[in-house]
């Protein structure tokens, strides 16, 4: 295990030398201290590391992430995870803003709550929260999955594209052009895997899907007010 | 037309109303018959005072002029010295403005960056990613950070020259985009991971920041995964131009681009290119005061778009503060856009050479902004790059020719006092004298 220790070195030092590591690296386990809520740690990381930050970071953690698998030992502020390529983030905490934003792939896990406008965009990414999310989460989300094991906040999956949601507890009301929809074997499966890989017990059979009614894939005049 | 009655009294000449022109009723019967709003590509056809209401003064007994051809007018550019360990060094002070692949066809973005290569100077990708295309031809690329983030992906990032990070462009201040389904190749809704034939809505703000503050942390985070080689722009459309300006140097942009609402955009409301916004020529001298109160005039750099299309705009541009411009529109029709050989074409569209801007239709007669296979195999890039190199050398000879007549061996040393205004609002826009006074309307 190598140590970063934010009270003694630069963001910069840290960054740049999880960046140096390279796919062959036999340095496969490093571990942050000190974060104090610090922005873009562990940033545009690109090889099979695991870092685990001890403690609460600040905006954009483990943005633009590919291959990484980085565990946060605390709550994540804006845009975790933003722009994710693949690998893994996994907050033991909770999410504010925009976690996942535009996320295009890898595994997103907030064990507990995440703020507004979680999964923002997406296009590829697998996003579980443990816990509830804000409201205009899965805006224009455009693929991918949002798991929800508690309760979702206003105006859930406004104007989607092809994102899954699923939602174990209550929606306090969906989003433009998003509607409930029947549940599939393969929605089983998908979220099966989703919730073994993110530590979640709970049971795919009580997740409902939500996604995109595709009514305002074209523009229609007789659909303006919801434009 | 009968022209008197039958006692012989002559009828009034049939008056054409000025707030009712032919052009305003053939839009409301456009509307009445549609129910939709008009959605064109382009900018503000409308008239605005612009760098044609300026002219420049030229050497006398108090200056005396350089040697045409003799002594040298120099029109390099560094643009991002202020933190990125590797600005981009350009030859000409013309850079290609951010226009996407998908409202434009691979070819046409080949041939910028080939035009763009060849003058020594840099393109910009635009909202869809960027293509192997324009990478391979442009060795100076500036990379758009979008709002939508369409083929958003850290390679690429490293992969830039520059990376811009666009708030605003002047077509449409606080607006977004729509590409419409017919534009939607198999390719480009690849590349922006959603499927063939839907239409594909940019938003108007980033999804993971707002406001000045988040700014800053958002522009340290992609130079954290850039290790800071790279410079950071950002774009502002010119709606407050002291305020964008100011926010965006404190939020730590290596450069700042302005755009007047004469820049072009690839397809939003009419009602918005021709209503929002201000015209290019009122905001670069508040853009220029926001950086001289900042200390940062020259440090930071300032590229200004919309409306350019000459070496006379681009000198004067550069006399009130500029350190560069970026062209978009202008480059399309150097590509050959709009071009009269296409007229029968045009006239079918029911438009004419000139004024055709149903860009997002992907209709274009000149092969450029389309993704239809048949109209794309008419443009050559080879041909394409060879005529926007011309251009851009023109242009820079024609703002050479000015500097060396106003006694200048550098672009970059024109200024203000080399210029007055032909009209009272343009003297109040760009801060110089009326002609023929010592009167700056608005200063003092």
């Amino acid at each position: 295990m190598q140590t970063l220790d934010l009270a003694k070195v630069e963001l910069r030092e840290v960054n740049s030398t999880l960046h140096a590591q390279k796919e062959d690296t036999n340095q496969t386990s490093w571990e942050v201290v000190n974060p104090k809520g610090s922005h873009a740690i562990a940033v545009g990381l690109d090889a099979p590391i695991e870092v685990t930050i001890m403690g609460s970071t600040g905006y954009y953690c483990g943005g633009m992430n590919k291959q990484a698998t980085i565990n946060v030992k605390g709550s994540v502020g804006p845009g975790a995870a933003e722009n994710m390529m693949s690998g893994a983030l996994i907050v033991d905490g909770d999410a504010s803003q925009y976690a996942g934003a535009t996320g295009h792939g890898g595994l997103l896990v907030i064990k507990g709550n995440a703020s507004s406008r979680c999964g923002i965009s997406m296009k590829g990414i697998d996003i579980v929260v443990h816990g509830n999310i804000g409201h205009m989460s899965a805006f224009m989300a455009q693929s991918g999955n949002l798991v929800v094991c508690g309760d979702a906040g206003d105006a859930l999956g406004d104007s989607c594209y092809e994102a899954r949601i699923f939602v174990r507890g209550s929606v306090k009301s969906l989003g433009a052009d998003c509607e409930k929809k029947e549940m599939r074997v393969e929605h089983i499966e998908i979220l099966k895997d989703l919730l073994e890989r993110s530590g979640c017990d709970a049971k795919p059979e009580e997740f409902t899907r939500y996604g995109s009614a595709r009514n305002l894939y074209n523009f229609d005049v007789d659909n303006a007010a919801a434009y | 037309m009968k022209t008197h009655n039958k006692s012989g009294i002559p009828y009034t000449l049939p008056r054409q109303s000025a707030t009712f022109t032919n052009e305003v009723n053939s839009e409301i019967r456009r509307a009445a018959a549609t129910g939709i709003y008009d959605i064109r590509g382009g900018g503000a056809k409308r008239r605005v005072p612009n760098f044609d209401d300026l002219l420049f003064l030229g050497a006398s007994i108090s200056r005396y002029p350089l040697e045409g051809y003799r002594e040298k007018c120099e029109t390099n550019v560094t643009l991002g010295t202020r933190f990125a360990k590797k600005p981009i060094e350009i030859d000409i002070p013309i850079t290609i403005a951010g226009m996407s692949f998908g409202a434009l066809s691979g070819p046409a973005k080949e041939a910028l960056g080939r035009g763009a290569d060849a003058a020594g100077t840099s393109t910009t990708t635009g909202d869809g990613g960027m293509t192997p295309e324009e990478r391979g031809h442009s060795s100076k690329l500036v990379y758009q950070y979008l709002p939508s983030r369409y083929g958003m992906n850290p390679d690429d990032l490293r992969k830039a020259d520059a990376i811009e990070i666009v708030v605003g462009q002047g077509a449409k201040p606080g607006g977004g985009g729509m590409l419409l389904g017919q534009k939607i190749s198999d390719r480009v809704a690849e590349m922006r991971n959603l499927p063939k034939g839907i239409d594909q809505r940019s938003a108007c703000r980033h999804p993971d920041w707002t406001g000045p503050d988040d700014l800053e942390i958002k522009i340290l985070e992609l130079r954290e995964i850039t290790n800071w080689q790279v410079p950071i722009y950002v774009k502002v459309a010119g709606a407050r131009p002291y305020y964008d300006t100011t926010l965006a140097v404190k939020s730590g942009a290596d450069v700042v681009v302005l755009d007047g609402m004469q820049g072009g955009t690839a397809a939003t409301q009419d009602v918005f290119i021709e209503h929002v916004g201000q015209p290019t020529l009122a905001i670069v001298r508040p853009a220029v005061q926001a950086l001289q109160d900042l200390g940062m005039h020259r440090k930071v750099q300032l590229v200004l778009s919309g409306g350019i299309r000459s070496g006379a705009d681009v000198a004067k541009a550069m006399a009130l503060g500029a350190d560069a411009v970026a062209i978009g529109t202008a480059a399309l029709i150097a590509l050959g856009d709009n071009d009269p050989r296409f007229e029968a074409e045009y006239n079918k569209l029911g438009t004419t050479a000139g004024a055709y801007d149903d860009w997002h239709e992907g209709q274009d007669p000149a092969g450029i902004t389309t993704q239809d296979p048949e109209l794309m195999a008419r443009f050559d890039p080879v041909e394409g790059g060879r005529r926007l190199k011309n251009y851009l050398k023109v242009m820079t000879l024609e703002a050479q020719t000015i500097a060396r007549a106003c006694g200048k061996n550098h672009l970059h040393n024109l200024e203000p006092e080399d210029l007055v205004a032909l009209t009272v609002e343009s003297a109040a826009m760009a801060g110089v004298p009326l002609s023929g006074t010592s009167w700056i309307p608005g200063a003092g």
